[in-house]
């Protein structure tokens, strides 16, 4: 468990700054500085046990049925990144204290960087693969959020975005490739992965799998050609640059690809993908930055040439390739955070960071000369410091490689090269900052030297350089020996530094140096000449590729999604037509062999005059009103063809909906045009009546199926109980009170909330805006004619008896809620069309929408009432009574609900009618109707 | 005869129905009611997720009437997830729409109750005729919620949403007639035994039937190509809608879950065989382009949509590949997208809110009041909706490719998947610097004042989809049984039809 | 007769979807309508067609299949709603467009 507080720490502590935003920037370091030197003191407090060989695992179960455990592990490897992390950082704090001074976004940074500092912890210290995914994609988020810490810089936005674009990509890429090692070794646990090597490699998906964990840490280490995003990171503060950007979190896919090693390494495939990516990014990092006119853009790309050149130790495979790849990055870290940290003073003492101005620095700040001539000589690999020993190994590794032939020339000569150009960029920073003459215009004048307090990290990190390079021993054993087993898995030899002096490697290293040396003698004339190479921004290209890509998925998208309906709704019958008509393909037998039953000539007639009023409809649909009447004959032949074929329930209704809808629609169109333009063209009118002629086509073809081919039905059951069970004769009424009662009461709901819905959507609609603008008042508006008016209230009271009597014997006989309230509705309707609107408005009952509330209430309470006597919902319960008029008759509970039915429908159709015939009154918005 | 069963849907009904009886009252009562009923809704949710939890079907038969007969309810661990989701998600857009917008129209609170019926009614019934009618009371009540507080834009896309739907409506019933007139039945568990012992000539006509169905949910699940009306009129709808509408599409899903897997699922050369092969691709493409959509939005809102299309792309290929552990992944991945679109909805419009000008619009170069709060909650929203750790997006996609993995098409999902991701994040990161980063947007002082309700509000719907990631393990637990059982249909049956358990058994897997 | 009437079916059907393809509100209305006949019809026949025996016990020793009956009656009145709906919405949009075309804007030509 003491595990997790290493990580807690920072993640806790990035609370402090935080919270005394306000303080001063040295209070703010001290207090960040106490969680990071407290897990640095808790990991060297773990050392001796660990540097044994021991391994650590703390676990603790947060998703198991995904693999995904709090599993902590602390070996050698972990203990290795894990301090450079805390005591580097650390350091950076101590600088970041003199640096922040005096601006007041000091906690922001203060909180950022120990945040950071505990999710890199935790890619270090996790024992789970997905675990450590979590973390892997955090540093990501935390990175971006501290390149883009000047974000009112575009620069910095660009930069930002560009490294979690490429970054977090790499993540996904990652995730996939863990999941498949996960699959391929049974378990995410490492102490499990790391075991089953064999396995892993054997699996199918090993390429794969290889691919995707490659991604992610090329990605994440700045390996060519992902490598564009480091250089641009250099927009964040210095600090930053030198702790994420340098030290610690491009390192994390090196420490993946060590960590993982003896799962996947050693193999062709690693060997080439890693060898040749390491070997390019190498050389590209090395050559750029040479020509680097920015401090921090050389160190960045120097860093991208570094990473390359551990990336290539990691793909070698020779045996002690990998303890020279850990040990150099060691080295790497001590001498390129003070480099880093001596750009950022210089920037800040001068006011740029261009070496074109900045020269002969040595009369302003010999200080900082003299200590950054330590990290400097190292990074150039001058015997006598840690970097020459690193080269050393890399060039004795080089020549041990056997398999393949051509690397055994190729790679040797190729670090040399790069060997030469990382000298010259060396001593290019040095030379040119502390001499090469006088400083041209700087922005501040005179360029004073920080103050010597300010230098100590500077100072520890060249002193441990130093160190290093004279007595290699002590660090390699302590630490770098035991995670270089930890990181095979496997007892080895130690590194014999007494036999670094190969006579070959040896020349390796004079040739790279002599000739480095030569290089930056010459460099007038190599400026020239590069300065005459095309220049290539990535940050401009990154952003024209995303500008394009966007360009073109809108193009793309919109050419689909353009707003049309047509298009959408041929789309849809389009995708029917195909997936149901495959499936057609199939069908042996329309006809189902039932026999057919006989025409008779009024039923073809009928049907005849249907389908002529059906074309009528689209023959003349540019002339509405008449396409409207001939749509209300259709109507009609419907309700014939449900009387014909034994449905009065069904005649009756369709009939009075048919009136209802044809009136409504009749309203309406007195507002829209009368004619509809033609527009289509031949092909299209052509394309549209093939589709619907197909769809037409199905639904004949399946109506056929079905008619003909034998019934067996559930229905039976409801003849039977209709009587008994539902205390009634029109079985179509029991099933819709009693049986089905339940799709009633939705299909009431259905029919209020459009009439409220309608009313809601009506109320703040204005006339001044019609399409077509007739005389303010209108037809509907008016009174009319005496007679049609006296004979409208005459049929009104007979119309309610008879929807009474209807409702009454719905049960029964043909009838029911729905046609009763719809003939109220029918009669009410009635009155508007006679008496005018305002008269109607002003003499009858207007409040629909309670009408519409009570008659929901209403079927629902039916329905409750069956609770009280321990049945289920809409239980109905029946008795006999007498009735004059009506005569003998059961009243059933179920009538109840009918009468909900009936007001709902009632209110509904009226709330409606009330709220178009609104629209045409003159008193326009804001009047409230129903 | 638990009478609780039946009150997710009777409670929302009572309560709207009361609204318009009652219209005169005061607005605050009206908004109090609502919260009560949604709060009712939430407590029954919790009660379902429980009850079915021990993996017995609850059973409610409207009028005692017995199964095929009857209308049935039905509870499973699916129905209880979809409700508690659906009164959860309901709670946040009410609350949200409480801040004020619920006033900019008529009747909102009734038609939101009437929703929220619909929604619960589809999710509890087992009959599909009662599911049509079901689907249109939850459709014409997102007619008008989608038309709330007005507009050209609304009108627009209105139109076009419903016209699309009642041609969805059509077709359903087209379907319908189609498996009456063969089986004779309408309740799913007897339609499941009918289909699988129909006689082989009427094979092709049901799977015709079938094919009819999947168009009519893939209209509302929006899927490639019936989508289209999804990108207007979800970014025209106000906030809280839209953000309601997020588990509109979700209902389609469920749709095709419980009907594909259930009515079509039986026999040993079962039926939807050809629907998977159709969704397999479709879905895929619906994912492809949701990505590409995501990139070229020209607004948060219309970024949110094709999240929605994203959403829906991954979910059914997931689904399509049929298997317990896809059907639990689909069915997370479902929970985190539905809650995190809905956030995003809310989110878009609280941030309009703030900028001086051009709303959501990503075209405008506007100032942004109160960077620090909103610049935070955008970030952590993003990379929720992104999927990256520590939320539910992380685990739901880990889930997914895990369970995709042995299967041999499974990558394809993958590359369409982590490609669909990436460009997510380059779209949201764009948004993000461009909003909270371009110098000028310091509009600290002239800040209009942020309604820290809403704040609040989209705040708990970021950390519920952080809650989901880290007490992700009761939650797969459960989602692993929902897919156990989604995958036995003979259970469903026998539970529905005990007298028919025998035939029931007699029809194989 | 079984044949008629599927034809009258293919017919309503075809004229309700060329209508729906068109670029008027009210014209796809008028075809929702016919489609909505059609549609009824068709779930009206998954009862088959009998003649003269209407679903009422005791008046015909065989009767009708009524419960594509009650069907069809629920779905006639929700496709009224619908319809109700959709007619004033067509209205709402003409009015606020400022025109009736149902993408709300006059194209010079058809779209696709």
């Amino acid at each position: 468990m003491t595990l997790a507080l290493i990580i807690l720490f920072p993640l806790l502590g990035a609370l402090l700054p935080a919270l005394c935003r306000r303080a001063a920037c040295r209070r703010l370091a001290c207090l960040a500085a106490l969680p990071a030197v407290s897990s640095l003191l808790l990991l060297l407090s773990f050392l001796p046990r660990v540097s044994s060989g021991e391994t650590i695992i703390t676990e603790l179960d947060w998703l198991p049925s995904l693999g995904l455990n709090l599993a902590l592990r602390l070996d050698a490897l972990g203990l290795l990144f894990a301090l450079l992390i805390t005591g580097i950082g650390a350091l950076i704090l101590l600088f970041a204290r003199y640096y922040f001074e005096g601006s007041a976004s000091a906690a922001r940074f203060f909180t950022l960087v120990l945040l950071f500092m505990a999710v890199m912890l935790g890619i270090v210290l996790a024992e789970n693969l997905l675990f450590m995914l979590v973390f892997w994609e955090l540093t990501s988020l935390v990175s971006f959020l501290l390149i883009g810490f000047h974000s009112d810089r575009q620069a910095a936005r660009l930069g930002a975005r560009m490294s979690l674009v490429i970054t977090g990509g790499g993540g996904l890429a990652l995730l996939g490739g863990i999941v498949l090692l996960g699959q391929a070794a049974g378990s995410y646990e490492l102490s499990v992965v790391l075991e089953a090597g064999e396995r892993i490699r054997a699996h199918e998906h090993y390429g794969l799998m290889l691919n995707l964990i490659l991604l992610g840490a090329f990605t994440k280490s700045a390996q060519f050609p992902f490598h564009l995003w480091l250089p641009h990171a250099m927009t964040a503060p210095t600090p930053v640059s030198a702790y994420l950007h340098s030290a610690t979190m491009v390192k994390a896919g090196i420490f993946l690809l060590a960590r993982l090693h003896p799962a996947l390494a050693d193999t062709e495939l690693w060997f080439h993908l890693v060898t040749l990516t390491g070997m390019l990014t190498l050389m590209v990092g090395a050559f750029v930055a040479m020509f680097m006119h920015d401090m921090k853009g050389l160190l960045a790309y120097s860093t991208v040439s570094h990473l390359g050149l551990i990336m290539l130790l990691l793909g070698l495979g020779t045996p002690m390739a990998l303890a020279a790849a850990l040990f150099h990055l060691v080295c790497h870290a001590l001498f390129k955070a003070p480099l880093f940290m001596m750009a950022g003073y210089v920037d800040r003492a001068t006011g740029t960071r261009d070496m074109r101005h900045i020269n002969g620095m040595w009369r302003f700040m010999p200080t900082l000369m003299a200590l950054s001539a330590i990290p400097a000589a190292a990074m150039a690999g001058l015997p006598l410091m840690s970097g020459y020993l690193s080269k050393k190994m890399l060039f004795g590794e080089s020549l041990r490689v056997v398999t393949p032939d051509w690397a055994t020339v190729v790679i040797p000569v190729w670090v040399t090269l790069a060997g030469l150009f990382s000298v010259a960029y060396s001593i290019r920073i040095f030379h040119n900052v502390y001499f090469n003459g006088r400083p041209i215009d700087l922005p501040i004048w005179p360029p004073r030297e920080p103050r010597k307090a300010a230098l100590t990290p500077i100072a520890l990190l060249a002193l441990a350089t130093l160190v290093v390079g004279i007595a290699p021993q002590g660090l390699y054993a302590t630490l770098v020996h035991p995670a270089f087993e930890a990181a095979r898995q496997a007892s080895l030899p130690a590194y014999d530094f007494a036999t670094l002096g190969g006579t070959r490697s040896g020349l390796m290293s004079l040739v790279a140096l002599a000739g480095g040396a030569l290089f930056y003698a010459i460099r007038g004339p190599l400026f020239r000449l590069h300065a005459r190479l095309p220049e290539v921004d990535a940050k401009e290209i990154f952003d024209w590729a995303m500008r394009r890509a966007i360009a073109l998925s809108q193009r793309r998208v919109f050419q689909l999604e353009n707003g049309s309906l047509q298009r959408y709704l041929t789309f849809i019958m389009v995708t029917v037509v195909v997936l149901v008509g495959v499936q057609l393909l199939a069908v042996a037998r329309w006809n189902g062999g039932v026999p057919l039953a006989a025409l008779d000539p009024l039923t073809v007639l009928a049907a005849v005059l249907l389908c002529l009023a059906a074309v009528g409809v689209v023959v003349f649909h540019h002339h509405r009103l008449p396409a409207l009447l001939l749509l209300g004959v259709t109507g009609l032949f419907v309700t014939v063809a449900f009387a014909r074929f034994s449905a009065p329930d069904l005649a009756l209704t369709q009939l009075m909906v048919e009136v209802m809808a044809v009136v409504i629609m009749m309203l309406a169109l007195s507002f829209l045009p009368q004619q509809s333009p033609r527009e289509s063209t031949r092909p299209r009118m052509a394309r549209d009546l093939a589709i619907a002629g197909l769809v037409g086509g199905g639904v004949a073809a399946f109506s056929f199926a079905i008619l003909t081919r034998p019934q067996h039905t559930i229905s039976d059951f409801f003849l039977a109980n209709s009587l008994p069970g539902g205390g009634g004769t029109n079985v179509v009424n029991v099933i819709l009170v009693d049986f089905r009662g339940f799709d009633t009461l939705g299909e009431i709901t259905v029919l209020g909330i459009a009439a409220v819905a309608v009313f809601a959507f009506t109320r703040d609609l204005h006339l001044k805006e019609r399409v077509v603008d007739t005389n303010p008042g209108h037809w509907v508006a008016e009174p009319h004619p005496i007679m049609l008016s006296t004979v409208a209230r005459l049929v009104l009271p007979i119309a309610l008896l008879v929807s009474a009597y209807i409702f009454l014997r719905g049960h029964n006989l043909p009838g029911g809620g729905f046609i009763a309230g719809l003939i109220t509705a029918v009669a009410f309707t009635l009155q508007y069309m006679a008496g005018g609107l305002v008269w109607a408005q002003s003499r009858m009952l207007t409040a629909f929408r309670p009408l519409i509330g009570a008659g929901l209430l209403i079927a629902v309470a039916t329905g409750l009432g069956s609770w009280l006597f321990g049945y289920p919902f809409l239980t109905s319960a029946h008795g006999h009574f007498h009735l004059p008029l009506v005569g003998e008759f059961e009243l059933a509970t179920a009538m109840l609900f009918d009468l909900g039915v009936y007001a709902t429908v009632v209110g509904a159709t009226l709330l409606v009618l009330a709220n178009l015939g609104k629209l045409m009154t003159v008193a326009g918005p804001g009047k409230e109707i129903g | 005869m638990n009478h609780a069963l039946i009150l997710p849907i009777l409670l929302p009904l009572i309560t709207g129905a009361s609204l318009l009886l009652l219209y005169r009252l005061p607005f605050g009562v009206q908004r109090l009611a609502g919260l009560a009923s949604t709060l009712g809704l939430a407590l029954l949710g919790a009660w379902a997720l429980v009850t079915a939890g021990s993996g017995e079907y609850q059973l409610y038969h409207a009028g005692d009437w017995p199964a095929p007969y009857g209308i049935v309810l039905i509870l499973d661990r699916l129905s209880a997830l979809m409700l508690a989701l659906t009164a959860i998600l309901g709670l946040g857009c009410l609350l949200y729409a409480n801040r004020g917008i619920d006033r900019r129209g008529a009747h909102f609170h009734a038609l939101f109750q009437f929703q929220l019926a619909g929604l619960n009614g589809a999710f509890l019934t087992g009959d599909l005729f009662n599911l049509f009618v079901f689907f249109e009371i939850l459709l014409i009540a997102s007619y008008a919620l989608l038309l709330h507080g007005g507009g050209r834009a609304r009108s627009r896309a209105g139109l076009h949403y419903v016209i699309i739907n009642l041609v969805g409506s059509a077709l359903f019933l087209i379907a319908l007639g189609t498996l009456y007139g063969l089986t004779g039945t309408l309740n799913m568990a007897d339609l499941a035994l009918e289909v699988a012992a129909a006689p082989p000539g009427d094979a092709p006509l049901l799977a015709a039937a079938s094919m009819v169905l999947l168009v009519v949910f893939g209209i509302k699940a929006a899927i490639l190509p019936l989508l289209f009306w999804l990108p207007r009129a979800y970014s025209a709808a106000s906030a809280p809608v839209a953000a309601l509408f997020a588990i509109m599409t979700k209902v389609g899903i469920y749709a095709i879950l419980r009907v594909f897997l259930l009515v079509f699922g039986l026999g040993e050369a079962p039926v939807n065989a050809a629907a998977w092969q159709w969704l397999w691709p479709l879905a895929l493409l619906t994912l492809a382009l949701g990505g590409v959509g995501v990139l070229g939005s020209d607004s948060l809102r219309t970024l949110t949509a094709y999240l929605v299309i994203i959403s829906v792309g991954t979910l059914l290929a997931t689904i399509s590949l049929v298997t317990p552990a896809t059907l639990g992944a689909a069915l997370f991945y479902l929970i985190h997208s539905t809650g995190m679109a809905a956030a995003f909805f809310l989110l878009a419009d609280l941030l309009g809110q703030q900028r001086e000008e051009g709303y959501d619009r990503f075209s405008v170069v506007a100032p942004m009041g109160h960077r620090g709060a909103l610049g935070s909650l955008f970030f952590l929203a993003a990379i929720a909706v992104v999927g990256l750790p520590p939320f539910g997006g992380f685990v739901s996609k880990a889930w997914i490719l895990q369970a995709s993995a042995d299967e041999p098409r499974g990558l394809w999902l993958w590359g369409v998947l982590l490609t669909a991701a990436l460009l997510t994040l380059i779209a949201v990161s764009r948004t993000g610097s461009s909003w909270f980063w371009r110098p000028g947007s310091a509009g600290e002082a002239e800040a209009r004042p942020l309604d820290r309700g809403c704040l609040a509000i989209v705040c708990a719907m970021v950390a519920l989809n952080g809650v989901l990631a880290a007490l992700g393990e009761p939650v797969m637990a459960y989602l692993a049984l929902t897919a156990e059982q989604l995958m036995t249909p003979e259970a469903y049956i026998a539970a529905m039809l005990p007298e028919t358990l025998a035939s029931a058994l007699e029809v194989p897997p | 007769m079984e044949l008629l009437y599927a034809m009258t079916l293919g017919v309503l059907t075809t004229c309700g979807v060329y209508l729906l393809l068109r670029a008027r509100t009210f014209t796809v209305i008028l075809g929702l309508t016919l489609l909505s006949h059609a549609v009824n019809l068709y779930l009206f026949a998954s009862g088959r067609l009998v003649a003269g025996a209407p679903a009422i016990v005791g008046l015909a020793e065989r009767s009708a299949d009524p419960l594509p009956q009650a069907l069809v009656l629920t779905a006639i009145v929700i496709g009224f709603a619908m319809t109700a709906f959709v007619v004033v919405l067509a209205l709402k949009a003409a009015v606020e467009l400022r025109n009736d075309h149902v993408d709300g804007e006059n194209p010079d030509e058809d779209r696709l």
